[in-house]
């Protein structure tokens, strides 16, 4: 039996050498190249992933680590003629300036408004316990590990919370 | 990254079995493994991957504490309903870790076993006696500014990075560790180890032993918070930070169990702060105390030495806080 990878629902082998990243796999051998790398060390979220579910950096982790795992990649999440809430809010509010840390910003708001329903506190939140309320700290707090070289951070929190108004509407 | 041999483990015994080869390493996350993997300060010639050994469960203990599986996320460790409500410092200390990306990987084994962050360790072009003994010590005379203050030798002054492991030396937290040869419960407060002689030696951990969970005492009374002093308010690690436990009874303190993070290459915990607050009415002249008593022997090493002042500070704020008095 031959272990697979299923990216953005095709299942791919998974690669021979065990030293490949799943971010290489996405990159070079899938030939998804949405996802980027920036620093290839866990610091800048732009290889932000959702692997079952939640948001990783695809760098420090192996892809022979996730065979039967289920990743979506931004290219998973929408389109230009059929665009998830979050990519239509980024455009609205120009979230972005070169775009490099894109795929991985909105890739890692998706599974953060799935944490706020989950109720899941974050190092911003008043209480352990109480609802979480959108706030733009908790935004900052919750999206810190998503660095922008262009500094669209103010963008970024406003595609951010307008998606997130949507979402509940 | 140099070629490594990757095996995957379905169980503890088949676990122990595979890491009996020279220069084996387990990786559970990886956030750790695979960065240091990268830099090439970590080269094991074989990864034996625990993700399918389970201990993942949170469950609660027959006494009423609380066993959290090695295994188990930080996330979903920080989100558990017992851990927040019974154990907010522990959840508030992991929140003021990394972020949630790395949260979601990283597990109670990596985040209790994760290595410094000193620069010299993590640049092979440099000497450092932990990567590679009897090279000498960068950071002494070097760049430290992350460096610590306590329970340093002249071999290494770095620092344990992790925010998690001082809330469980707060906690007074045991971890329990398997091999083959058995089972053996180290208290977290005697698990990782100074410098010393031996810098390259973090933990009690022997070749081959597997970190299988880490146990709670039953809650008890009190206020607990986790104060972390960073160069920003989110995404980096510690200068220092502190994890307590304090109860009043009346006017008296009557528990005052602290730990401290950024200053040393352990989660620092020094019983004599407790003897010497608990029964006392709290005031500044008290806290002061207290600072003297944590620091008596604190040494700078230049770039450092506003940890000395910040460290007194912090706990002057985190105990005010505690215990109701004005600063
Ligand atoms: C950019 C960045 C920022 C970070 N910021 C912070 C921060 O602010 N605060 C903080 O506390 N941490 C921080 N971290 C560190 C992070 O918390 C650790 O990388 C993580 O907790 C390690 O867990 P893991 O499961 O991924 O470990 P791994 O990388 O899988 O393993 C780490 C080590 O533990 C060993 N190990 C793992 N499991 C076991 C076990 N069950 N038994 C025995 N040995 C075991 C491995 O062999 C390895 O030596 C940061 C990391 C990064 C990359
Ligand atoms: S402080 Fe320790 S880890 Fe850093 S260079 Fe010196 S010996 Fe190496
Ligand atoms: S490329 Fe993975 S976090 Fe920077
Ligand atoms: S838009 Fe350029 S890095 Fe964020």
């Amino acid at each position: 039996m031959t272990e697979t990878i299923t990216v953005n629902e095709t299942e791919y082998p998974i690669p021979a050498d065990p030293r490949v990243s799943l971010l290489d796999f996405l990159r070079q051998h899938v030939g998804l190249t949405g996802t980027k790398k920036g620093c290839d060390h866990g610091q800048c979220g732009a290889c932000t992933v959702l692997v079952n579910g939640m948001r990783i950096n695809s760098c420090l982790s192996l892809a022979v680590m996730h065979g039967g795992d289920s990743v979506t990649t931004i290219e998973g999440l929408g389109n230009p003629e059929n665009p998830s809430a979050l990519q239509k809010a980024f455009v609205e509010h120009d979230g972005y300036q070169c775009g490099y840390c894109t795929p991985g910003q909105v890739c890692s708001a998706t599974a953060m408004l799935q944490e706020i329903d989950n109720g899941w506190p974050s190092d911003a939140s008043e209480s352990l316990e109480g609802e979480v309320e959108l706030t733009a700290d908790e935004i900052r707090e919750r999206m810190s590990g998503n660095l922008c070289r262009c500094g669209a951070y103010p963008n970024i929190v406003a595609a951010i919370r307008d998606a997130a108004k949507e979402d509940a509407a | 990254m140099r070629p490594f041999d990757y095996q995957r483990a379905d169980g503890l015994t088949h676990a122990g079995q595979l890491a009996d080869a020279d220069e084996a390493a387990y990786i559970a996350g990886g956030t750790n493994l695979l960065d240091l993997m990268k830099l090439q300060v970590e080269t094991p010639r074989r990864l034996v991957d625990i993700n399918k050994v389970g201990m993942r469960e949170i469950e609660q203990t027959d006494d009423g504490g609380l066993r959290i599986g090695a295994l188990a996320t930080n996330t979903a460790t920080a989100s558990h309903d017992l851990v927040r409500r019974n154990y907010p410092v522990l959840a508030r200390a992991i929140l003021a870790g990394a972020t949630q990306q790395l949260r979601n990987r990283a597990t109670t084994g990596g985040n209790l076993c994760q290595r410094t962050r000193c620069y010299y360790f993590t640049n092979i072009d440099q000497p450092c006696n932990k990567r590679e003994p009897g090279s000498g010590c960068g950071a002494i005379q070097g760049i430290a500014r992350l460096h610590a203050i306590l329970g340093t030798s002249s071999q290494c002054i770095a620092t344990y990075p992790g925010d998690m492991a001082v809330a469980l030396s707060a906690l007074d937290a045991k971890v329990e560790i398997a091999s083959e040869s058995g089972e053996r419960t180290v208290p977290v407060r005697d698990f990782h180890c100074l410098p010393g002689d031996t810098p390259w030696r973090d933990n009690v951990l022997e070749a081959g032993e597997i970190i299988t969970s880490v146990v709670l005492p039953p809650p008890v009374a009190g206020r607990q918070s986790y104060r972390k002093v960073r160069e920003r308010s989110s995404y980096a690690f510690a200068l220092v930070s502190i994890a307590s436990i304090v109860e009043m009874e009346g006017d008296m303190i009557a528990r005052a169990d602290l730990a401290f993070g950024g200053v040393a290459h352990i989660p620092w915990h020094d019983e004599r702060l407790s003897n010497l607050l608990v029964g006392q009415a709290p005031d500044r002249k008290l806290f002061d105390k207290a600072a003297d008593l944590l620091l008596e022997d604190a040494q700078g090493y230049g770039e450092n030495d506003f940890k000395i002042p910040l460290a007194r500070r912090t706990l002057h704020a985190v105990l005010s806080e505690a215990t109701g008095v004005d600063q």
